[in-house]
């Protein structure tokens, strides 16, 4: 058991591309902390520089009270699973497991002891004479988690262990790693790309992208106040909406015009954000998040409420049971920035380009969530009510939250 | 080349042939199918073809020594022909065609032979065509031959059995140890981190076009007397002269030395197309450069040691030029090659013996060629193209 800690901790490879920059992050004792990001974001790079298996330009890596910077791997007390898990494939499952155990000069009967005792937690008693070629993805993934378990380290390190499962096994898989991290209660490292991981998994979440450090935040924090732009596009499926505004204040409270259409922010907002004062009369980004959008045909009072709808045209609509994904055409302007732009093109290459269209005059595609009893139909009109109180404001030019900082922690 | 690729027995791969035709197959189909079967059967007819001078080999070191001299080898068989020649010719034909089946259904036995059953399947094959060969023939058969190939008694006798422990005593080193130091070497080329790997590899590979008759000379200075270096009136010794003239031990050298190259270019490709995680998983259980390269890559690696121990031991095995230069032709340590030249130099009437001698010699690379074929085909593979 230990706290990883690092320390400005910078990759630059030999080519001059910087792969991770200044990561100050502090894991502590028996913590899950999940690393997340668009591939190349320096996320797995920072995983193999706390394994030892990349060198660490600048910075300090502690784990425990020990600087490991310059130790080998096996001298870190951590353990690693591999993406493709790296078994030995001339090795049955018994020696993958014990092979670390071997190494180490332990004598026989514990090395049984502890594989079998591994082998056990993990349900993989009957393989053990097995070797790889003849196990499953899932229960290759067993034997690679065995692996790293049976060595009782101070860290875990788990490189994307899921992303070669199918996805059902991926989500059974998803809880097992969780609760068995919470048993062994091990300091946990883990990358992936797939922010459904991220979120469920961890106990804090770290957004990278380019090699740095956006936002490191209890899940409910990332997604309820992202820091900027990208980590609000990156958290959440399908992700936030993101229109332009232009704020005007109007005494205690303030309209944000979204095209020819206004959404009213209420004054508690604006008291939660105190900075969004700054921006009278300038443009904005909002953010509106599709389950903060319902159906304004299913309102209880049924009443127009004003500055709280947006309306435009349905265009596709997907059906998945317990809710409804509308994707809905308003004359809103999608917010299109250079920091937007960028942002779309980390979370997703195509998007870009329908970005740009939208702002060329098709207006911006909007998409809700809203409750399955919803009637809304393709080419139909639709009133979505807007929940203004949770709406997030960014920065054009920066792409950060406006916010008042001492009030977002106080937020949550 | 698209008859080699449209040969499954060939390569091994007979999980691969369609199966059961389905119930409505169009007649482009059938038509398509036994064209593509021509291919493959052309093949079996060079295979056949090559074969026979082999086959005319085994059957003439059987037969005494006036008859060998006096008549062709093919006259053991029966004479199966007619007197018209139209008749002749289609007897022939059907005695090719029935000989390529049998030979293409053998294949196809073999293939699905486990690594004993395909050593052991040349063998019975080969002593049911001699013994058949008896049966069926009113020709004499004898032992003689080999009997003499054997013999020992005289200086001048033939004494294949000296020849060919000779033969092992060369060929056992020159294959096993450039394996053991190209292993060794391939892996610190593809795994290990140092200054001038590149140019170091560049260097040994481009040994490889280094050709062996413009070394001979030099080596066999080398070899007679050691390496000096005059300047200044002073002699400086760059290479102790070791007394190796006229030993195996100089041959075997030589094999090691121009074997290196390609056994480290060959592992080298091998050991670095094994996947990167594996070796980073090793080091983060604690194993170092030693552990890995003894736990993972050579059990790992089994495929392309084998696939390189069969070209070395083949082309030992045969080689003539490096014997016969560093030994003498005459020398009582050669091995069965140079031995077998000076047979058919010195005894170039002794068809009988040559035979008999030539056969004993293409023997253990026929049982190491069948015994590790699957290998054989893979590590010709391995090198060029990755899977």
């Amino acid at each position: 058991m230990a706290a990883v800690t690092m320390d400005k901790v910078t990759k630059v490879y030999p080519n001059g591309v910087a792969a991770v920059v200044d990561l100050d992050l502090e894991i502590a004792d028996g913590e899950f902390l999940v690393l997340v990001g668009p591939s190349g974001c320096g996320k797995s790079t920072a995983l193999r520089m706390v394994a030892g298996l990349e060198t660490i330009t600048a910075g300090e890596l502690r784990i425990g009270d020990r600087v490991v910077n310059d130790l080998p791997p096996k001298e870190r007390d951590i353990a690693m699973v591999f993406q493709n898990y790296a078994l030995y494939p001339h090795m049955t499952v018994e020696q993958n497991i014990g092979f670390a155990l071997k190494l180490a000069k332990l004598p026989k009967d514990e090395i049984r002891e502890r594989v079998l005792s591994a082998a056990k937690v993990l349900q993989l008693e009957e393989w053990l004479q097995r070797k790889p070629g003849q196990l499953s993805g899932g229960q290759r993934q067993r034997v690679a988690m065995g692996r790293a378990i049976v060595r009782e380290p101070s860290v875990f390190l788990m490189d994307e262990p899921l992303s070669n499962l199918d996805a059902k096994l991926r989500a059974q898989t998803r809880a097992e790693i969780a609760s068995l991290q919470r048993q062994l209660g091990t300091t946990t490292i883990y990358v992936t790309h797939d922010q459904i991981e991220a979120m469920t998994m961890g106990d804090r979440v770290a957004v990278m992208r380019d090699g740095r450090l956006q936002q490191v935040d209890q899940p409910e924090v990332l997604y309820a106040e992202p820091a900027n732009l990208f980590v609000a596009a990156f958290i959440g499926s399908p992700s936030m909406n993101l229109l332009e505004g232009t704020v005007a204040l109007t005494g205690d409270g303030a309209t944000v015009a979204l095209g020819e259409q206004a959404l009213q922010i209420p004054a508690s907002v604006l008291a939660d954000r105190p900075a969004l004062r700054d921006f009278d009369g300038r443009e904005v980004v909002v953010g509106i998040r599709p389950e903060h959008l319902s159906d304004a045909a299913l309102a209880a009072d049924g009443a127009p409420r004003d500055g709280t709808r947006l309306r435009g045209q349905v265009e596709l609509r997907e059906a998945l049971g317990s809710e409804l994904l509308l994707h809905v055409r308003t004359n809103c302007r999608p917010a299109v920035t250079d920091e937007v732009r960028s942002v779309a093109g980390d979370v997703d290459e195509a998007a870009v380009e329908i970005l740009e269209r939208q702002a060329a005059g098709q207006g911006a595609m909007i998409v809700a969530r809203f409750d399955s009893r919803s009637r809304a139909r393709v080419t139909d009109s639709v009133e979505m009510d807007v929940d203004v109180e949770r709406l997030q404001f960014f920065a054009p030019e920066t792409g950060n939250r406006i916010a008042d900082l001492v009030e977002v922690g106080a937020n949550a | 080349m698209t008859a080699v690729t449209t040969t499954p027995p060939a390569t091994g791969s007979d999980d691969l042939e369609p199966g059961p035709s389905p119930a409505r197959e169009p007649v482009g189909s059938v038509a398509h199918r036994i064209l593509g079967a021509i291919p493959t059967g052309v093949l079996w007819a060079l295979v056949v073809l090559w074969t026979i001078p082999t086959l005319g080999m085994l059957v003439s070191s059987f037969r005494p020594e006036i008859e060998v001299k006096t008549t062709g080898w093919w006259t053991v068989f029966p004479d199966p022909f007619p007197e018209s020649k139209l008749l002749a010719g289609i007897v022939a034909l059907i005695i090719l065609a029935v000989v390529v089946v049998l030979v293409a259904l053998l294949a196809r036995l073999y293939v699905r032979l486990g690594r004993v059953g395909r050593i052991a399947l040349p063998i019975v094959a080969v002593v049911a065509l001699v013994v058949l060969v008896m049966v069926a023939s009113d020709s004499t058969f004898t032992f003689e031959n080999y009997r003499q190939t054997f013999d020992a008694s005289t200086s001048d006798s033939p004494d294949m059995w000296q020849h060919f422990l000779n033969s092992l005593a060369i060929t056992i080193p020159a294959t096993v140890i450039p394996i053991a130091f190209a292993a060794f070497a391939a892996y610190a080329f593809a795994w290990m981190d140092f200054k001038g790997r590149d140019w170091l590899f560049i260097g040994v590979v481009a040994l490889l076009a280094v050709p062996i008759q413009l070394s001979l000379v030099p080596l066999l200075q080398l070899f007679v007397g050691g390496a000096h270096l005059t300047l200044f009136g002073e002699t400086f010794t760059l290479f102790p002269d070791l007394d190796l003239a006229g030993t195996t031990t100089a041959v075997w050298l030589t094999h090691i030395g121009f074997g290196l190259p390609l056994a480290i270019f060959l592992l080298h490709n091998y050991i670095s197309s094994l996947p990167a995680d594996l070796f980073e998983a090793a080091r983060i259980d604690g194993a170092d450069h030693p552990t890995i390269f003894w736990r993972l890559v050579l059990p790992l690696s089994v495929p392309a040691l084998a696939a390189f121990a069969i070209f070395q031991f083949l082309w030992v095995w045969n080689d003539y030029l490096v014997a016969s230069t560093f030994l003498g032709t005459g020398s009582a340590d050669a091995p069965m090659t140079v031995r077998l030249a000076t047979l058919s130099g010195g005894r170039g009437q002794d068809w009988h013996l040559l035979t008999a001698a030539a056969f004993v010699s293409i023997a253990l690379p026929l049982a190491v060629f069948f015994g590790l074929q699957r290998y054989f085909v893979r590590g010709l593979l391995a090198g060029s193209v990755k899977g």
